[in-house]
């Protein structure tokens, strides 16, 4: 029990008629960064703020370190959010918008300027004290939102998009900066974002949703390499799909099948029988590609044409067409011994991938 | 070149909108007692002015009336706008729409619906009278001065300061008052502008015990205007610009946020 610190159970909330949450539940660690990544409007939000008491849901209870808080009024609640457009209060100095906190919840006259100093100095903005808000650049200002907010102490830190608002270079380093605030603090933190490259960079744990329900729970390695449906397959990253049909089981989960009309041996960790219909993914990295004279004549793989090569910096990513019409996107890091390595538009490759770094699922309908 | 004339039309319409008014400045300065001639630079006629009892009186009676209703329109008109904001409630539509109502109507309606109500029920026409009814028509100038504020802000501010713990009187005490003060201000100076300078309403709703300086100043120009009128108009003058200067200083301090 008191390795968790907030749990949400059987959450439903509706605005009007639409029902944005449906029986979700949530469970939280202490001190993780635990990231709600989803499209716009998936409810990700919507959690937040529930958690936050800015809104209050229609059934189902939240408990943070075993207390019910879903009765308690958000200015009571232990936790603290940074907002998306970090709504500082305009007529106060950045001193007064940090203790702002500490002066409503009574906190000693005495401690509060040490305390604001203190956060102030964790977010490197000890100069800026006496300024106001429209004189820091929007960085500034995001760290004097998460100053005012962890000057509080709070079990449980709300980060409601709260990097969206920067430019790439900026947020990159602010993803660092947070990371390591929240590992000195070892706050929780709660982060909600749809830039799924920023939820796989940062977070502890992952929570992917869609239409307000879990989708897929765990580290970013298993939501990465290990996507439980398409949905989350297709949201985080480049995916290609090989529709598949299983053949006959080879034993320790490992199935002959046939995969895009070649018969190849696949790993499924689950049971499936002859005529099994599943999917085979693959990661762009996961795919290799051989000129068509280099290859062995009896290899298994597919033949297709290169569409399009792309120059990334770090990676030369390929579109290829295969044969049966289906275009593949292939990533491959430069070979340094190999200066030659390039391909012609239009030249003719076989792809195939790294024997076991298929992930399988079952087939959806959709 | 369309410069000079563009100029000389601008000079045209400075000289049309300020001339009378600076005729008037100055006569209040003039020995002569008829504007026609220049007969030297006096203070006689501020002097003589301050000598009218009856015109002193009614100047400070109207000074009273416009701190008075500015003050009320202000305190109950900020609270509407308020409410109006921040909750949702039955009717809400139509509260601010029977704003509009009085916003709207012509003085006139006003003055004799005024008449009619205080007749009706027996209230004695005068200080209260004349109060009630100055609160009446400045109300809604400042809910939409303020309601305007109060839109213009971002609803973060007041979730962000619930979730550092401030409670609903706290977060209205140290970020909806000092932000929206700005506005509330101004509803106050509009307010008061406008009490003074009624006429129209006034003259319906007050009686002989109780005379304000518009109704005065009408009933003196009836037999002729004293210089000690331009001495008043000018003294206004002063005041309203005293006025206006403090609203563009406080717009100036609210732009910068």
């Amino acid at each position: 029990m008191s390795d968790f610190i907030l749990v949400l159970s059987g959450i439903t909330k509706r605005f009007d008629r639409e029902e944005v949450l449906k029986g979700f539940d949530l469970t939280i660690r202490d001190g993780e960064f635990f990231t709600l990544l989803g499209p716009s409007g998936c409810g990700k939000s919507t959690v937040l703020r529930l958690i936050a008491g800015l809104e209050q849901a229609n059934a189902g209870s939240i408990r943070l370190a075993g207390h019910e808080i879903a009765t308690l009024p958000a200015e009571r609640r232990p936790v603290n959010t940074v907002f998306q457009n970090y709504a500082l209060f305009p007529h106060m100095t950045v001193f007064d918008n940090v203790a702002f906190g500490l002066r409503m919840n009574g906190i000693a006259r005495d401690e509060i300027a040490p305390r604001v100093k203190e956060a102030l100095a964790a977010v490197q903005l000890s100069d800026y004290a006496q300024r106001r808000p429209h004189q820091l650049s929007g960085g500034q200002q995001q760290r004097v939102a998460i100053a005012r907010a962890v000057v509080n102490r709070p079990r449980v830190l709300l980060l409601d998009e709260s990097l969206s608002a920067l430019d790439y270079k900026l947020r990159r380093q602010m993803q660092i900066e947070l990371k390591q605030l929240q590992r000195q603090l070892g706050i929780t933190f709660v982060y909600v974002t749809h830039d799924q490259e920023e939820a796989l960079s940062m977070s502890d744990r992952v929570l992917v949703m869609d239409q307000g329900r879990a989708m897929q729970i765990g580290t970013p390695r298993e939501i990465y390499e290990e996507p439980c449906n398409l949905f989350v397959a297709r949201f985080i990253g480049e995916i290609n799909i090989f529709p598949a049909t299983i053949l006959r089981p080879l034993g320790e989960y490992r199935y002959l099948a046939e995969v895009n009309g070649v018969e190849k041996t696949i790993r499924f960790h689950q049971q499936a029988t002859e005529g099994d219909e599943v999917h085979v993914l693959l990661r762009p990295e996961d795919l290799r590609v051989e000129y068509i004279a280099d290859a062995p004549v009896d290899r298994r793989g597919y033949v297709g044409a290169v569409l399009e090569r792309n120059y990334t910096g770090q990676t030369l990513d390929s579109l290829i067409r295969l044969e049966n019409g289906q275009n593949l996107l292939v990533s491959e890091f430069f070979n340094e011994d190999d200066p030659d390595f390039d391909y012609r538009i239009g030249e003719r490759v076989w792809v195939d991938w790294v024997a076991g770094w298929e992930h399988v699922i079952a087939k959806e309908s959709w | 070149m369309i410069t000079p004339f563009k100029w000389s039309l601008v000079g045209l319409v400075f000289v049309y909108l300020y001339l009378p008014i600076a005729i008037l400045v100055i006569n209040s300065f003039n020995e002569s007692k008829y504007g026609f001639e220049w007969k030297g630079f006096s203070l006689r006629w501020y002097e003589k002015l301050w000598h009218n009892d009856a015109l002193m009186q009614a100047f400070t009676n109207s000074l009273l009336i416009a701190t008075l209703a500015a003050t009320a329109a202000t305190v109950i008109g900020t609270l509407m706008a308020l409410a109006v904001y921040r909750y949702q409630f039955r009717m809400k539509k139509l509260a601010t729409g029977l704003l509009f109502v009085v916003l709207m109507s012509p003085d006139i309606v006003l003055a004799i619906t005024f008449l009619v109500i205080f007749i009706v029920l027996g209230i004695h026409l005068g200080f209260w009278s004349l109060l009630i009814s100055h609160i009446t028509f400045c109300l809604p100038f400042v809910v939409i001065t303020v309601y305007a504020q109060l839109k213009g802000f971002d609803r973060n501010l007041l979730e962000a300061a619930r979730d550092l713990g401030a409670g609903e009187w706290r977060s209205f005490r140290t970020i909806v008052l000092p932000l929206v003060m700005p506005a509330v201000i101004a509803g106050w100076l509009l307010s008061f502008t406008l009490s003074l300078d009624d006429v129209i309403i006034s003259t319906f709703v007050t009686g002989p015990g109780f005379e304000i300086l518009p109704i005065r100043v009408y009933s003196m120009v009836k037999i002729g205007v004293s210089p000690e009128v331009n001495v008043l108009a000018t003294l206004l003058l002063a005041l309203s610009l005293i006025l206006v200067m403090i609203a563009a200083l406080l717009g100036r301090v609210r732009r910068k946020w």
